[in-house]
């Protein structure tokens, strides 16, 4: 705060700091790149996200129960959905035929994806999590569209974090 | 061989050649190293890594790898512009910055033409520079551009005065107006004639920072107002050409104010026997200082408002630079 206030009452003295802030941060970035420098040398150096985020929606195919209420809830229909109802034989003959759903698909069009991550709140099954890979560009836009296998791999890289749930 | 050398280059259209060439090699390549410079500078004043990828080590190719995608863009001239003007102006700009370098003395004798009035040259030929840019303005038929263009023309007006009354100083103290003769001025009196147009040389700088339309006077781009002002219609080579001269003009700016102020290509202490072959180091090194802390001003201080721009030129800076004519004739009146 004193500083501030001698800088003010000397003419050119705010200037004067000024400067001082650019040529000592050119220094120290030049000489000291460890610990003064804000960015990262990216593809040759990389940063480690936090573990919340939000880089890419995982998918668990078995949480899940074609309940469609992320293809609803999502602002840009970029989730593709479709399932069947898998007939499986009673438990005990004579009675009622089991049902599962399956996923038949389960595509994310990460082109329209706009990271709102309402799908994954609106999962009641814990099906979609959150993964803070950001590294799957592509050259051709249609290849933005990742299919269930492929957001199934992404679940390895989801963060086993005990403090997200609770 | 060294006869016929000297026979070749006294021929005045193999020297002329020569010398072309040496400025056309000369501008791009002072324009990549102090473009690049600022690049790096600026990412380091704000604790960024900067260009790093081209060329390997430290990014050092960055400005060609610029320089090549520039050919690659689409020349686009607007339905509405005026043609002929459209494709002048870049050229005009850039004329006026390469005819700067015609006074320059890189060492004794080393000057491309030393005219007796070398400073008034130089002061009159760089205001082609913003005559171009007006042109260029005008002629883009987008109203961003105009808005740019008449800056640079209001920012001429209230510049080139003080810019002129700097420079009256040195002239007085060297009692010439050729760049070599001011020179030779400050080393037959033994010291640059900063330490006595201290004034003169603020003043100078300040100028020529509004005059090379630099932050913090850049108001004719003025990126978050304007787009990027008279240069918003301009692209691929027409856009190189602002590029180069803004950043060889940089270079004959500096280049300008270490004569008139700094000493030229002289440094006290060196005999004047090494001036020959030390002389062009000096002189660069000198220039690369003053350009700089053009970079570091830009990099640190924020724009001027317009009218905050004008009233620092006509209330504060032509005063004190008459103040400091009358002073110096004074002193060299009666000393």
């Amino acid at each position: 705060m004193t500083d501030t206030t001698t800088a003010r009452k000397v003419p050119g003295g705010g200037m004067a700091k000024g400067l001082w802030v650019t040529l000592s941060t050119m220094f120290k970035t030049i000489f000291l790149p460890k610990t003064h420098l804000a960015t990262v040398n990216y593809p040759k150096v990389k940063e480690t996200p936090v573990p919340r985020a939000r880089g890419v929606i995982a998918l668990d195919q078995e949480a899940c129960t074609v309940c469609m209420l992320c293809a609803r809830s999502c602002p840009d229909w970029c989730i593709y959905i479709e399932g069947h109802k898998e007939e499986q034989p009673p438990s005990t003959p004579g009675g009622r035929i089991k049902v599962r759903a399956t996923l038949d698909r389960f595509d994310i069009d990460y082109a329209l994806c706009m990271y709102c991550g309402i799908c994954v709140e609106v999962c009641p099954f814990d099906a979609l999590f959150w993964s803070p890979e950001y590294e799957y560009s592509e050259v051709q836009m249609g290849d933005m569209m990742h299919d269930m296998d492929r957001l199934q791999d992404w679940l390895t890289t989801v963060p086993d974090n005990p403090d997200l749930e609770k | 061989m060294s006869a016929f050398l000297t026979d070749l280059f006294s021929n005045f259209y193999v020297s002329l050649a020569g010398k072309l060439l040496l400025v056309a090699v000369m501008i791009p390549l002072i324009g990549m190293v102090i473009g690049f410079a600022e690049m790096k500078l600026s990412a380091k004043m704000q604790a960024r890594v900067g260009p790093y990828f081209a060329g390997g080590r430290w990014g050092w190719a960055q400005l060609i790898a610029d320089g090549v995608k520039f050919f690659q863009k689409e020349d686009l001239i607007p339905e509405q512009a005026d043609r002929p003007v459209f494709k002048i102006a870049p050229v005009l700009v850039l004329v006026g910055t390469v005819s700067l370098f015609v006074v320059v003395p890189f060492g004794p004798g080393l000057i491309f033409r030393d005219l007796s009035v070398g400073i008034f040259f130089a002061l009159a030929i760089s205001s082609l520079t913003t005559i171009g840019v007006l042109m260029a303005g005008w002629s883009s038929a987008n109203k961003y551009s105009l808005m740019g263009g008449i800056r640079a023309a209001g920012q001429l007006i209230a510049y080139e005065l003080p810019l002129i009354l700097a420079v009256v100083g040195s002239v007085i103290l060297a009692g010439t107006m050729s760049m070599e003769g001011i020179v030779r001025a400050q080393i037959e009196a033994g010291y640059p004639f900063v330490i006595l147009q201290f004034v003169g040389f603020v003043i100078f700088m300040i100028a020529a920072l509004a005059e090379l339309n630099r932050t913090p006077f850049d108001m004719p781009i003025a990126e978050s107002e304007l787009v990027m002002g008279y240069l918003t219609e301009y692209s691929g080579f027409r856009f190189l050409f602002f590029f180069l001269a803004e950043f060889a003009s940089m270079f004959t700016m500096s280049a300008i104010a270490v004569t008139l102020f700094l000493g030229g290509y002289w440094l006290p202490g060196i005999p004047e026997s090494a001036l020959e072959f030390a002389g062009p180091v000096i002189l660069i090194v000198k220039v690369f200082l003053l350009v700089f802390a053009m970079i570091w001003f830009r990099w640190t201080f924020p724009r001027f408002r317009e009218d905050q721009l004008q009233s620092l030129a006509w209330k504060w800076l032509i005063p004190l630079a008459l103040l400091n004519i009358a002073i110096t004739a004074t002193f060299k009146v009666f000393l």
